[in-house]
């Protein structure tokens, strides 16, 4: 379909398609079986520029939004979403910092961004805190010059590869959400350490880990924006990012119905290639329409969100929700028309399924979010009354 | 250089410490064919020092050897073998230059071509007389090997080209052949090296050379990883075979550049040669059609390599090669 | 350290046709590209200006639209880029073209390494550089894998031979051809397309680079190619028959009979 990318963002696929197709698919499933974070690809990454894509020009970067992200996502995440999540979290690290965070720390941090030099992170989410976020344990308690932290984060995306982290704790445990504040870290400050590595079902190509927190100091300079701002500002960036999962989704679904075909017309049972089958071609008519639709939501969300709206929450869960959904659906298809050939880890499928299944959980599990989306439509018919 | 005066055909004849490589023969047999052909003596020009058995090529078909023995020679110094090389021919004015297209070759004798100002084909695989204009007819694979080409070098001379290795077959000496050796002086105040070998290092993986061996067993892409390729190898220990390869493997890191057979590795001639998983793009065929005997092991009955092969057997490899190496050991 | 990188544009595929009506070949929809070879030469170009400072200067001689090659060069790093194209440069051999490139390189002058593919996907001669050594009166090392050191007039060298590889010490300036061992050529950078979008292929005539023109082109070619054509390959093959106990039986007494096993 005609979504009418501008020349610039033409390049930024095309070059994302060719990073994907010549550096990441010859080693997509020794990454996968190793579990072993792809540092070589995150280099070839930073060499094109992809960090740019997402920081403002005065930073080094190349100022480009949420749309531009998304079709850098979505061509990874078409031949190895593990790849593409690791990517990804280096954006989400960002946006606070981006959003809310003053000169002095944009500049002294997101160059290194920019230039891949340094990989971001962003953690929330905590043992005991998961899609509820008013939950958090983990404190910073003020002293001089600073602030000292205490608690663990958990399932971080990039834990303990990346250099740059946006960790939100409480300040101020008796206000609840609104005593939350957003901090940078660095990895290799006192009392920061790192769990051990999570062994997961799918993306296993990103790492993922627990920071733990034992009288570690921060100095002032690392808060971002205001105290009792924390909760608000992730509120904004899980809004920016969440059509980025809505592409990763949309990137993985396309990848499966690639190979769906492919092996559709090759494989022959019963004298025809599988695709002679109605059967089997309602089920790829299905997966293309879907795949399309998801991806016509992500587009038109992201451009919304780079349009300078000023409320997106509705829309961005939206794209996140149906494209987690699609690809989920999708991949699953696929594999299902694979047969027995696709359950085995020779073909990319299973791995493809298991990689969708993330996205409708992070970054808001998809019922949350319903919830969510719910809420706006009360709230509107509300106003209306 | 034009071509008034010019007579006779040479071969430039390449050692490697002090020792004669397999192509200089190779084409001094079909250089021997090319001077009868035109009815001319033949002349071998030889660099180095302290090598032996320099009248082996008098008993494989020289009329006269050229000789400059020099320690300056000792390694192969391309630049001054080719100052060397290039005075002699403006001193002796030969007709046509044959070299092999090793990487000694196809490195410095560009460079005699350059000095003298005239043609050079690279890689040839076929050479012969065009009998009315006594020119060389050039005979040489082109765009990766899908092509060949016929070239010719009308008005310039000498008529130069290197020769693939394994190409033309070494002929059988004949001891009572009569030749002179020349010694010719080394010129070296002439030239001056500005390049020098400081180390050599050794790099050969497999156990039996692939361009000597009798026997070679060949893997593909069918062999889908790069641990099935101990199956390659078993089926060659079993034969007393070298380990070859086409490029897919090699590109895919599975097995060491120097085992590669085809256009952009070695070009080998043994009297057996196996083909397993192996499509046969004409870019391996290029290295190893000639073999005496091929036998091809594919699951894709369509696949080319059966085009050449003396006997195939569309199988799958992962069947059909352990039950050959259980045969084999049998016996 | 300033470097010349020659870089030639070839066919992105070598599969070719022959039309049978003119003879001739026919290069079916196929993208140009800069020629495999010649990437590891741009790249190893661009790591040494990355470690040692000074420039790099991509050089090409075809025809216009080889300018595409150029810029891709100037997205992955090159500074400069120089095309020589001109009518009368058609049919050169490797001598024409060699000692048309040196032509090129003086005019550009400043340099102290010229690098270049081991050959091209194309003709497969891999005699361009070696001539063109020898026509600017360079210091020549072919099939380099590996630039060990680089130190004041000299640099050090690994390249590779049939059974292994030779370390070389050689004087700058030199002119060195490069085996795809030596690096990984990057992908170009987003802003680097930017750039090469906007930069200037400065394109050079046989005039402008005061050629000998007896010397390029048809007249200055010792070579010509007089015919071209498909291999031919004798059909020869037996597949076996039988179960596979019995084919494998069958191969094992032939190999017999043969007397090579």
């Amino acid at each position: 379909m005609e979504y009418f990318l501008s020349e610039t963002q033409k390049e930024i696929r095309g070059l994302a398609r060719k990073i994907a197709e010549e550096r990441i698919l010859p080693v997509r499933a020794e990454l996968d079986e190793k579990e072993e974070f792809p540092w070589e690809i995150m280099k070839a990454l930073a060499e094109s520029d992809m960090f740019r894509v997402f920081v403002p020009e005065e930073y080094e970067g190349l100022g480009g939004g949420c749309f531009d992200l998304c079709l850098v996502v979505e061509q990874l995440s078409r031949v190895c979403s593990g790849v593409a999540v690791s990517y990804a979290a280096s954006a989400l690290g960002s946006i606070t910092l981006i959003q809310a965070g003053s000169e002095e720390q944009k500049k002294k941090y997101l160059p290194d961004v920019a230039s891949g030099k340094k990989l971001a992170a962003f953690a929330l989410t905590e043992p005991s805190a998961g899609s509820d976020a008013t939950a958090l344990k983990t404190t910073a308690q003020k002293v001089a010059g600073g602030y000292i932290l205490n608690g663990t984060k958990q399932f971080i995306t990039n834990g303990g590869e990346a250099e740059i982290y946006t960790v939100i704790v409480l300040t101020d445990k008796t206000k609840g959400p609104r005593g939350a504040s957003a901090f940078i870290l660095e990895k290799g400050m006192p009392g920061f350490s790192f769990g051990k590595k999570e062994k997961k079902l799918g993306i296993r190509a990103s790492a993922t880990r627990e920071l733990v927190f034992r009288d570690c100091f921060v100095p002032e300079a690392n808060l971002l924006g205001r105290e009792g701002m924390g909760f608000i500002q992730t509120l904004r960036t899980l809004d920016w990012s969440r059509p980025g999962i809505g592409s990763q989704a949309v990137g993985v679904a396309q990848g499966a119905l690639e190979a769906a075909v492919d092996y559709a017309r090759q494989r022959v049972q019963f004298g025809h290639p599988l695709i002679a089958l109605p059967a089997v071609q309602n089920m790829l008519a299905d997966m293309a329409i879907q795949v399309e639709a998801a991806r016509a939501l992500v587009y038109a969300v992201a451009r919304t969100v780079d349009s300078g709206a000023k409320d997106f929450t509705e829309e961005s869960a939206m794209a996140k929700v149906f494209a987690a959904d699609v690809s989920m659906e999708v991949t699953t298809k696929a594999v299902q028309i694979f047969g027995g050939a696709g359950y085995m880890r020779d073909y990319p499928v299973e791995k493809m399924m298991r990689d969708a299944k993330i996205t409708q959980i992070y970054e808001g599990a998809n019922e949350m979010l319903r919830g969510t989306i719910a809420a706006e439509l009360r709230k509107r018919r509300g106003r209306r009354d | 250089m034009e071509s008034n005066g010019y007579q006779g055909v040479w071969t430039f004849a390449e050692q490697r410490n002090g020792k004669l490589k397999r192509v200089s023969y190779e084409i001094l047999a079909r250089g021997r064919e090319l001077a009868d052909t035109l009815g001319t003596e033949l002349t071998a020009v030889c660099f180095g020092h302290n090598i032996s058995e320099v009248d082996q090529l008098i008993a494989h078909g020289a009329d006269k050897v050229y000789l400059i023995d020099d320690p300056a020679l000792a390694v192969n110094q391309e630049d001054l073998c080719a100052g060397e090389l290039a005075r002699l021919i403006r001193e002796n004015k030969p007709e046509i230059l044959l070299a092999g297209a090793t990487s000694l070759g196809r490195a410095f004798i560009p460079r005699v071509a350059a000095i003298l100002q005239t043609g050079l084909t690279a890689d040839c695989t076929g050479l012969d007389i065009d009998a009315g204009k006594k020119l060389l007819l050039q005979t040489r694979p082109t765009f990766g090997g899908n092509m060949m080409a016929t070239i010719i070098c009308k008005d310039k001379r000498p008529q130069m080209a290197t020769v693939r290795p394994r190409v033309f077959k070494k002929k059988a000496p004949d001891a009572n052949r009569k030749g002179q050796i020349i010694k010719v002086d080394f010129k070296k105040e002439a030239v001056t090296s500005r390049t020098r070998l400081l180390n050599f290092v050794e790099n050969i993986t497999e156990s039996i050379k692939l361009e000597d061996a009798d026997i070679i067993v060949s893997g593909g892409r069918g062999l889908g990883k790069p641990e099935n390729f101990k199956l390659i190898e078993e089926l060659a220990e079993a034969l007393g075979a070298a380990v070859g390869s086409s490029r897919p493997p090699v590109d895919e890191g599975w097995i060491p550049y120097s085992h590669q057979v085809g256009q952009t590795g070695k070009t080998v001639c043994p009297k057996l040669y196996f083909a397993c998983g192996i499509s046969g793009a004409v870019q391996h065929l290029a290295g190893m059609q000639s073999s005496e005997m091929i036998i091809a092991i594919n699951s894709d009955p369509d696949a080319p390599i059966f085009d050449v092969a003396t006997y195939g057997i569309v199988g799958d490899l992962f069947q059909v090669v352990p039950l050959l190496i259980n045969k084999l050991k049998c016996e | 350290m300033n470097i010349i990188v020659c870089i030639k544009q070839v066919p992105g595929t070598t599969q070719v046709k022959i039309d049978p009506q003119t003879n001739s070949l026919v290069r079916q929809g196929t993208k140009n590209i800069i020629n495999p070879f010649d990437s590891y030469a741009l790249e190893e170009g661009v790591h040494l200006k990355e470690r040692f400072g000074g420039k790099v200067t991509a050089l090409s001689m075809g025809p216009p639209q080889a300018e595409e090659i150029l810029r891709e060069a100037i997205a992955c790093g090159a500074d400069q880029a120089f095309l020589v194209s001109d009518r009368l440069l058609g049919g050169s051999d490797t001598l024409a073209t060699s000692y048309t490139l040196s032509r090129a390189i003086r005019k550009i002058a400043d340099f102290d390494l010229v690098i270049c593919g081991r050959q091209t996907a194309d003709g497969d001669t891999g005699q361009v550089g070696p001539e063109l050594a020898e026509t600017m009166g360079l210091p020549f090392v072919a099939y380099v894998n590996k630039i060990e050191e680089v130190g004041a007039g000299q640099i050090r060298l690994q390249r590779m031979v049939e059974d292994g590889y030779e370390v070389i010490e050689t004087s700058l300036p030199a002119m060195i051809s490069v085996v795809k061992e030596i690096n990984v050529p990057r992908l170009p950078s987003l802003r680097g397309l930017a750039r090469a979008k906007s930069a200037a292929v400065i394109v050079w005539t046989a005039a402008d680079i005061e050629a000998d023109m007896s010397r390029i082109g048809l007249n200055g070619s010792a070579t010509k190619v007089i015919k071209i054509f498909f291999p031919n390959r004798e059909r020869r093959g037996e597949k076996l028959q039988g179960c596979m106990e019995e084919q494998v039986e069958t191969l094992v007494q032939k190999l017999r009979e043969s007397r090579v096993v």
